[in-house]
């Protein structure tokens, strides 16, 4: 008898929410029942949906179960594995309608999605190595190892793949360098730092399909003629490292990495470093530094790694993402592969959905589809059902679009010409209740303190005008302000070393560009209309909605709520620190900000 | 991030013995401070300045050099940390859903600023940036176990536990 | 060697294909500041003072690390090449004491020329400003950190040229910090007081201790001479005011390319020392007394003959001093066997 297959989502989000409990609960619950031998329990990497987590998908029928804890695991032996009752108060709610939907690919989040990079994500289990061959891993090695090294460049350059770590150069061109450069021993190198925060589509990869990050350097080394490589994952990523050594071990086994690689005179040997904890090492040169035991800080360029990489020698740098694009083009053919995308951006590409949204998670689509697309179909619209303001692409290199940009076509070209780009794939939502100058002022904070401090222009100018910033966010602002940022962002972007610096100042153009009357509030009437920036803001209770349960004033830290009990209550705004407790704590909606 | 490094040396006389164990398995491997690094945080729970110093004569490097790294990247420490270590996340996701209010409560509830170290050596306090775990902002991590979706009143729950 | 045509400025200029700008510029005579850039160290490309504008290009280059290519339209000094330099200057002052009335460095200092240049007079930006002690714990020099611009220069002599590695980028980002492992005082470090560092840092940063507020750059007349204290013959300029020595620059220019060694960059003070003898002693009835070099060359000559006569030419020795030639100690043993001894050794073997 064909056994049914109950996926259970092993990723970083769905075990800290608590799937490997249920996995327990579940097996000891089919034990008790002894039934465990028609099942077949399968730990998956992400389905992208971490916010659901934990998730347990039952197939055939590709039921779709989320937020399924230990405590619901005997309900849904009894009532699903058992009766084939489908379990209605752990089916996922549509957030605009409100209805359960039953099927995996029926949700609004999947829908849309073209699954192709992702496509054993959350299908297979990533330790076993011969589930990712069961769905063609492997195969595109294959087939790549019976070309030539010039003749896979050439097939390359012909998918029109570009990096997905961030500027979107074109893959098939940096190969080419690469090849060509002269060298007696050539490296590949794949960037797992993914530094940029609220992006996790790296590590997702990584976790869910270790094999087809392994196949695309494969075929890479093949390509250029390389015959080590390393892959730098930064060390918060414990969980993606556990699995890529596992991969490791049973592609050696396997002999797919090693010495004479399927038969051929193709020898390739995969190590993992670990980062330390500095985004800018996700800088291609500052991590080749970092790889080699130094300080992350970057070089400049010229010379390119293809030229001098790694320890001087020609090296090839791509992303996670762009290697685990490899295996699908040599496996479907170049022709299938750019059937999806748009003229000059060929392929998908996964965005990480987080901020006030309502289907946070991970989202892979095909170039070309709207940021509109993204947001309302597959995002599901805004949270609470409040009004979208804007989204952040790109995180704290990338810009901000406001609702006027949201039908543009998403490719490199586009976003960049919006002010905003591509980056990593990072998408933050935000409604009216985000301040974009505070925004603004959160992405220079983490830009500023993770400047490598080598160049003046990043390590004093991001500086100064985060403190400026950070003066208009606490209602110090001046006239003045707006013109010196300016002066400063140009400064920065033109003259910085390396891409951090060069792009640091883009979150608080873009916001310049599209909001800048946000700013001149903050700075010429004290408001901040999202009712963020604390010095800004007051808190207010609405007498008519006040029913007097006196918990907001027992609550304030420095008493200065008053009123009788059962009595509308009042705040007195000399006294008030603006810390928001008696907002948090009130059940009434009856405190407000102004 | 300044560490008082007047804390750096140990009082008692120094156990090298795992500094030794470190050096040996990395004796091959080229360009390996980094990995040699964290393996000595790993065995010592942070850098002392015996084991640097001891790396560098073994390594033929510059102490300078061995101590500009250390201080370079965010996940080294000079100084003896708490056995358990709180990571409030700092990343987006978390920003906007409230990271700030779980921060305040950890400081008032241990007393700590961040970056500090309760003085039983309970506790350490740390922000970091994105840990990933955005679908369930706010996060904090203690050690290797995530704690999300939370609020202020649900801190002094988890720092039970520990 | 392959020639590339570009054009700077508005002139044509042929090239070699391996120069950056920077040099295609020098060679050509047009000045492009510069601050981290040095031709005997590793390019790093760091102060970005030296950024020019490129047509096509996205960002502006730095001029120091960015080959030159064929074609290439270069601009030093366009408008947007000088308000990315006087931004930076700005910068660079909102964390610099503005103390120029009684820094040493004054007349000398590239921040100072600079900001003359483009006529910078302070920084719009407030702000935080580091505050570093001073460390002079040293002997020769001290090291005021408040000043330090990070160019790095120190740094990579003292790893590349000197090979003490005693300095070293610390911390990161805006806490970013030149200095010595667990930040102690440079005697404490592998330092040797070489002083290379000293003579290469562009700002009052590091500071020699000789000739403290007693001269200024315009005021010493520059002399080059030779090192006296051993055979390698290093060149340097002494700085002369009032017939007295009060500093000391090393000669970039030389053979050596300005390396020195602490005796050499700080031994120079002997020269007006009180204690310093100007004519031979001789020994009269326990008494030293002033000579000439005749009377004392005759006494020692005669000492000579009068030991050998006595006691056989094996009972004299000679031992040369580290300061000599090889051409000199070839003199000396010839010296010494005319005398008819081999007895003849060098301190450097003690
Ligand atoms: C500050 C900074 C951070 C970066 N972080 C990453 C990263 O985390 N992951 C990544 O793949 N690329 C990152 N990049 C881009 C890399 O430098 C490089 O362009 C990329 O890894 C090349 O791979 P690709 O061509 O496959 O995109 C970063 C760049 C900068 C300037
Ligand atoms: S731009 Fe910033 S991160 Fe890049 S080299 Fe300069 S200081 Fe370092
Ligand atoms: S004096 Fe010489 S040895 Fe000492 S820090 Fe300067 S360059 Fe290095
Ligand atoms: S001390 Fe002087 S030479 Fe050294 S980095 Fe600072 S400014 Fe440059
Ligand atoms: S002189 Fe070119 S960057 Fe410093």
């Amino acid at each position: 008898m064909e056994r049914r297959r109950i996926l259970l989502c092993a990723g970083t989000g769905c075990i800290s929410s608590g799937s490997l409990a249920v996995k327990e609960a579940l097996l000891n619950e089919l034990e008790k029942r002894g039934i465990a031998d028609q099942f077949e329990i399968v730990t998956s990497g992400c389905h992208g949906f971490c916010e659901q987590g934990p998730i347990v998908i039952v197939h055939p029928e590709d039921i779709f179960y989320c937020r399924v804890q230990a405590e619901d695991v005997p309900e849904l032996v009894e009532e699903y594995l058992v009766n084939g009752r489908v379990v209605d108060r752990l089916l996922f709610k549509d957030p605009i309608s409100g209805e359960a939907v039953k099927n995996h690919m029926e949700i609004g989040f999947y829908a849309k999605q073209s699954r192709r990079v992702l496509h054993n994500c959350g299908v297979i289990d990533p330790e076993n190595v011969d589930e990712y061959l069961a769905q063609g891993g492997y195969e595109g090695l294959k087939n790549a190892l019976q070309m030539s090294p010039v003749e896979v460049i050439e097939e390359v350059k012909k998918s029109g793949l570009r990096g997905r770590g961030g500027a979107g150069f074109p893959t098939g061109l940096k190969w080419e360098f690469t090849y060509k450069a002269q060298g007696d021993k050539k490296y590949v190198v794949c960037n797992a730092d993914e530094g940029d925060p609220g992006a996790f589509m790296d590590r997702s990869v990584l976790e869910g399909d270790p094999h087809a990050v392994i196949e695309g350097m494969l075929i890479a080394a093949y390509a250029i003629g390389a015959d080590e490589g390393y892959v730098y994952v930064r060390a918060e990523y414990p969980l993606a490292i556990k699995r890529l050594r596992l991969a490791i071990e049973a592609a050696n086994r396997l002999g797919y990495l090693g010495k004479n690689i399927m038969g051929t005179d193709f020898s390739f040997q995969l190590k993992i470093k670990e980062g330390a904890g500095a985004f800018v090492c996700g800088e291609e040169t500052a991590l080749l530094a970092s790889i080699e035991g130094e300080r992350g800080m970057p070089r400049p360029r010229p010379p390119f790694p293809a030229n001098s990489g790694l320890w001087g020698k020609p090296t090839c740098l791509n992303n996670v993402e762009t290697f685990a694009n490899i295996p699908l083009i040599f496996r479907i053919g170049v022709e299938e592969y750019t059937k999806v995308g748009t003229e000059r951006s060929k392929g998908t590409k996964i965005f990480a959905l987080t901020g006030k949204i309502n289907n946070t998670g991970l989202a892979e689509v095909p170039m070309g589809i709207t940021m509109r697309e993204i947001i309302f179909d597959i995002g599901g619209g805004i949270k609470g059902g409040k009004k979208f303001k804007a989204v952040q692409i790109g995180g704290p290199s990338g810009g901000c679009l406001p609702e006027e940009q949201l039908d543009l076509p998403v490719d490199y070209d586009s976003l960049t010409a919006a002010g905003a780009m591509m980056g990593s794939g990072g998408l933050v939502i935000m409604d009216e209740e985000t301040c974009m100058v505070d925004l603004a002022r959160f992405f220079l904070t983490f830009t500023q303190k993770e400047s490598c401090g080598k160049c003046t222009p990043c390590r004093e100018g991001t500086k100064r005008m985060l403190e400026i910033l950070e003066r208009i966010t606490q209602g110090n602002g001046e006239d003045g302000d707006l013109e010196m940022l300016e002066e400063l962002a140009t400064t920065i972007k033109d003259s910085s070393l390396c891409g951090l610096g060069q792009t640091a100042p883009n979150p608080v153009l873009s916001t310049l560009r599209y909001f800048r009357e946000e700013y001149e509030e903050h700075i010429y009437e004290k408001k901040c209309r999202a009712g963020v920036c604390t010095n800004l803001v007051s808190y207010f209770i609405l007498p008519d909605k006040c029913v007097g349960c006196t918990v907001c004033a027992r609550n304030c830290p420095v008493n200065a709520i008053s009123g009788e009990r059962k009595a509308p209550h009042e705040i007195d705004q000399s006294v008030c620190i603006k810390c928001g407790v008696c907002y948090e704590k009130c059940k009434f909606d009856a405190i407000i900000l102004k | 991030m300044k560490e008082n490094l007047e804390k750096n040396y140990t009082e008692d006389p120094f156990d090298y013995e795992a500094v030794e164990e470190v050096l040996e398995r990395y004796q091959d491997e080229k360009g390996a401070l980094i990995p040699i690094l964290q393996a000595i945080q790993e065995a010592y729970g942070y850098l002392p300045r015996e084991a640097l110093e001891y790396a560098a004569r073994q390594l033929k490097t510059p102490l300078s050099k061995i101590f500009g790294v250390a201080t370079f990247y965010a996940q080294f420490h000079l100084t003896p940390r708490g056995k358990n270590i709180i990571r409030v996340c700092q990343g987006t996701a978390c920003h906007v859903r409230g990271a700030a209010k779980i921060m305040q409560a950890l400081r008032e509830q241990l007393d700590l600023d961040v970056d500090g170290t309760t003085e039983d050596l309970k506790f350490t306090l740390e922000s970091v940036a994105c840990i990933g775990a955005c679908g369930l902002a706010p996060v904090i991590m203690i050690n290797d176990d995530t704690f999300g979706r939370l609020t202020p009143d649900k801190i002094a729950g988890i720092l039970e536990k520990y | 060697m392959t020639k590339v045509n570009i054009t700077i400025n508005g002139q044509q200029l042929e090239v070699d294909a391996s120069m950056t700008i920077l040099e295609a510029a020098e060679s050509a005579g047009i000045e492009i500041p510069t601050f981290c850039h040095d031709p005997e160290l590793t390019r790093v490309g760091a102060c970005r003072i030296c950024v020019v504008e490129v047509a096509g290009a996205r960002n502006l280059p730095a001029a120091c690390t960015t080959p030159v290519s064929e074609g290439m339209v270069i601009e030093t000094e366009s408008e947007r090449v000088i308000k990315a330099r006087r931004v930076n200057l700005q910068l660079i002052w909102a964390n610099h004491p503005q103390d120029c009335l009684t820094c040493e460095k004054t007349g000398s200092c590239k921040l100072q020329d600079y900001s003359y240049r483009y006529n910078v007079t302070g920084s719009p930006y407030q702000g935080e400003a580091k505050v570093f002690e001073l460390d002079n714990t040293n002997p020769f020099f001290f090291r005021d950190l408040n000043k330090c611009i990070y160019c790095g220069k120190c740094v990579r002599k003292c790893f590349e040229v000197n090979g003490a590695g005693a300095i070293e980028f610390m911390y990161r980002g805006f806490n970013s910090k030149v200095t010595t492992a667990f930040d102690v005082p440079l005697e404490e470090s592998s330092c040797v007081m070489c002083g290379m560092c000293v003579d290469v840092c562009p700002v009052g940063a590091l500071t020699p201790l000789q000739g403290l507020h007693n001269n200024r750059p315009w005021e010493v007349e520059k002399v080059l001479t030779t090192c006296p204290y051993c055979g390698c013959g290093c060149t340097y300029y002494l700085h002369v005011k009032n017939d007295k020595i009060v500093g000391l620059t090393p000669n970039f220019e030389g053979p050596l390319k300005g390396h020195m060694c602490v005796k050499g960059r700080f031994g120079w003070d002997f020269v007006d020392s009180p204690d310093r003898l100007k004519t031979p002693l001789i020994k009269k009835d326990g008494e030293f007394v002033e000579a000439t070099w005749d009377e004392a060359l005759d006494l020692v000559a005669s000492k000579f003959k009068e030991v050998r006569a006595q006691y056989g030419p094996d009972a004299i020795a000679g031992l040369s001093s580290a300061r000599t030639t090889n051409e000199e100690n070839y003199l000396f043993q010839k010296l010494l066997r005319s005398l008819g001894t081999n007895n003849v050794d060098h301190c450097a073997r003690l």
